[in-house]
């Protein structure tokens, strides 16, 4: 996926003007913040512990991170003894290569996808299309962006969260050609009738994974619709293509890093679906794909590992420091530029994709640690997002204004006479920018202040020169 | 008990009467208040724009003024989060300097926290009559646990009627430089939680610290509210003078 991250500030701006949208970003809140805080409260009433579990799931995560090359290996051999042929994809240019050239050693014609973010980082869609494989996602949220002139998922679980009842309608209307629909059930019939022959038709399945299994070699696919059990089991071959840190040792972790995962995402105790995929179809069995294949991408990620930002491979996608994240539910996914939205993307988007192309990204959060007290793996988000704030000062990539305001500041600031004689000015002159109001309308020395807010006018003396006056 | 001051920059600047509140409630708890007089800035906004070169500058400086007092008490969660959660680490590399952070860091206290939990204030200076909604600060709350302390000594100020509003636990959109990167995107966060805020149809909002309620103030008044009052806690808790 091209990358658009530098133009953060202009799309958020859009975004904020965009009234639908807003209204949208309001409805889904609620839902994901309240749904998680009733399943996690629920949790607590049950005699759970979440917190401990927090603990145990991000050491979990730790100990695969601390020998990742040790797990992968476990989980090739694990694999490839059910008959699953394991691939390794470098970037995104080899994960297409591989999938086109699976798809044409077996003469596929069309493939139907579940949700992958591999895949929308490849812009794996493209590139089969492109050598005249027909891609269809089955995830009806990644359908009706496919629909729609593949416009880029807004969120990592829910892609159309940026979309209102009334634009799907449209879009169905318009793309189905059918009478249009206004109720959700509706819609979704209408959606699950135009796939039911892409499931029947497909050569070929491609599905994400959310969790590897290095004991049994198995892919744990969590989904609620059911169409990632119908592409895993339908077509003849199946492509699963993920990141190379999604793997897990045990089923064990597997069932804790479920609980946390799946709570922390949807609020639900269990999703509709989880799916285990365990090699290709043996002899007695009736469902299952012949071919099995695994394209295990590093894309940046074997970088992170033993550097200082180790702690943002623990990722398990759960969507909840976006959902929690005040930005994020302010101006929405699209304006992040990248595959991946809110902190967890603001953190990774320049990592992956390079610090000078996503300056303003690590810039654009409030480091009000919602996020970090949400995340089932316990990363912390803040902290990761100010090292890489470090990264930008100490490569001079930020803009010099900047760089030179923080610099006076702070030199100012370690000499207490000049400091004092600053502020001393500094108050007054804001005072008489505010003409004897108590407000100043148009902050020049730092104009975003007011563009949509006032600031408020200082008392008129520093509470160093009143102090001082004080003294006996 | 004698206890150092930490005005903090923003106060200094732009609210005195909240430093003099806060020395008040000191007082009023028994404390010798000392404001050393060579104070500036803690140095969060160099360190969270990741220049630890100043940040660690002006942090070596607040050790140096501080470190002689048995407690160090600020106005605000930001900035006693700061000295206590994040100097230790940011001086981590030098370990003469990391000792004399570590030792400094327990001692530093949000204000709320310490009259409630340190101090024991039983008997508060002020008065305030009306109904009040409290806003929690990011920092306060989620690193220092400040959540119950203001709201105990509002308990102790008969004439308050306190009124939680939805969301109180919600960024404001402030997140110092953010605020003038960004002013966007953070005005806009803003602007939900006064919404929220006058929900509660409260007579005044009231944090602990300065920056958010600068924030809030001012989205209030461009929304056109005039009559909400915005005020600091100690304000609240010491009474006008």
């Amino acid at each position: 996926m091209q990358i658009r991250s530098m133009f953060f500030k202009a799309n958020a701006s859009s975004a904020l003007a965009n009234p639908v949208l807003q209204a949208n970003l309001r409805t889904s809140k609620g839902k994901f913040v309240d749904k998680r805080r009733t399943a996690v409260a629920d949790f607590q009433a049950e005699g759970g512990d979440f917190e401990a579990m927090r603990v145990a799931a991000a050491e979990v995560r730790n100990l695969v991170l601390k020998d990742l090359d040790l797990w992968l290996e476990k989980f090739e051999a694990a694999a490839t003894a059910r008959g699953a042929t394991v691939l390794w994809a470098k970037d995104g240019e080899e994960i297409c290569r591989h999938v086109v050239d699976i798809a044409r050693r077996h003469g596929v014609k069309k493939a139907v996808k579940s949700k992958s973010m591999l895949s929308e980082e490849a812009g794996l869609n493209q590139a089969l299309e492109a050598s005249g494989i027909a891609p269809v996602e089955t995830d009806l949220g990644e359908y009706i962006l496919q629909i729609n002139d593949n416009e880029p998922p807004s969120h990592i679980i829910a892609p159309v969260v940026h979309k209102s009842l009334d634009e799907v309608a449209d879009l169905f209307e318009k793309v189905h050609k059918k009478p249009r629909k206004t109720e959700i059930p509706e819609l979704t019939r209408e959606a699950r009738e135009a796939l039911r022959q892409h499931f029947l038709d497909a050569d070929m399945g491609i599905s994400g994974g959310n969790f590897l299994v290095a004991e049994t070699g198995s892919v744990a696919l969590v989904t609620n619709e059911g169409n990632g059990r119908m592409v895993t089991t339908l077509p003849r071959v199946h492509v699963v293509v993920t990141g190379i840190e999604k793997v897990i040792p045990t089923l064990e972790d597997l069932s804790l890093l479920l609980r946390v995962l799946i709570r922390s995402a949807t609020g639900q105790h269990i999703s509709n679906y989880v799916s285990l995929l365990t090699g290709v179809k043996q002899p007695a069995e009736h469902d299952g794909p012949e071919h099995l294949y695994f394209v295990l991408v590093d894309n940046g990620r074997a970088d992170l590992v033993a550097s200082e930002f180790q702690d943002m491979l623990r990722c398990i996608r759960c969507g909840a420091c976006m959902n929690h994240c005040p930005v994020y539910q302010t101006i929405g996914g699209h304006a992040y530029g990248w595959v991946y939205p809110g902190p967890m993307g603001s953190v990774l988007t320049p990592l992956y994709q390079g610090l000078d192309k996503a300056i303003d990204l690590p810039h654009a959060a409030t480091l009000c640690n919602q996020c970090g007290v949400v995340c089932p793996v316990r990363i912390p988000l803040p902290e990761l997002l100010r090292k890489l704030r470090e990264q930008q000062v100490d490569k001079n990539l930020r803009p010099w204004l900047e760089r030179l305001a923080l610099k006076t500041w702070a030199w100012v600031a370690s000499k207490p006479k000049l400091y004092a004689l600053g502020t001393r000015f500094g108050v007054r002159y804001l005072n008489w920018l505010a003409g004897g109001s108590d407000r100043i309308r148009v902050l020049g020395a730092a104009p975003e202040w007011t563009l949509g807010r006032d600031f408020p006018a200082p008392e008129g003396r520093t509470f160093r020169e009143l102090y001082a006056a004080r003294k006996p | 008990m004698r206890i150092a001051l930490f005005v903090t920059c923003l106060v200094d600047l732009m609210r005195p009467r909240i430093g003099f509140a806060a020395i008040r409630l000191l007082e009023a708890a028994g404390c010798e208040v000392v404001v050393p007089e060579t104070q500036t800035c803690c140095g969060q906004p160099a360190f969270n724009s990741g220049d630890r070169a100043s940040a660690a500058l002006l942090a070596k400086k607040v050790i140096i003024e501080f470190e002689g007092y048995e407690y160090v008490v600020a106005p605000s969660g930001s900035c006693a989060d700061q000295i206590r959660n994040e100097y230790p680490g940011l001086l981590g590399d030098d370990p003469e300097w990391h000792g004399r952070a570590a030792a400094l860091a327990s001692r530093v206290h949000e204000l709320t926290d310490f009259l409630v939990n340190v101090a024991k204030l039983d008997k508060l200076p002020g008065e305030f009559a009306g109904s009040i909604t409290y806003h929690d600060s990011c920092a306060g709350l989620r690193s220092l646990g400040i959540k119950r302390q203001p709201r105990a000594l509002l308990a102790k100020l008969p004439g308050v009627e306190l009124r939680e509003m939805p969301g109180a636990e919600e960024c404001c959109g402030f997140g110092g430089t953010f605020s003038v990167k960004f002013g966007e995107i953070s005005a806009a966060i803003a602007g939900k939680k006064c919404a929220n805020a006058c929900t509660t149809e409260a007579d005044a909002i009231v944090g602990g610290d300065l920056g958010c309620l600068l924030n809030i103030e001012g989205k209030l008044r461009r929304m056109g509210d005039e009559k909400t009052r915005v005020l600091h806690i100690a304000e609240v808790l010491a009474g006008d003078r």
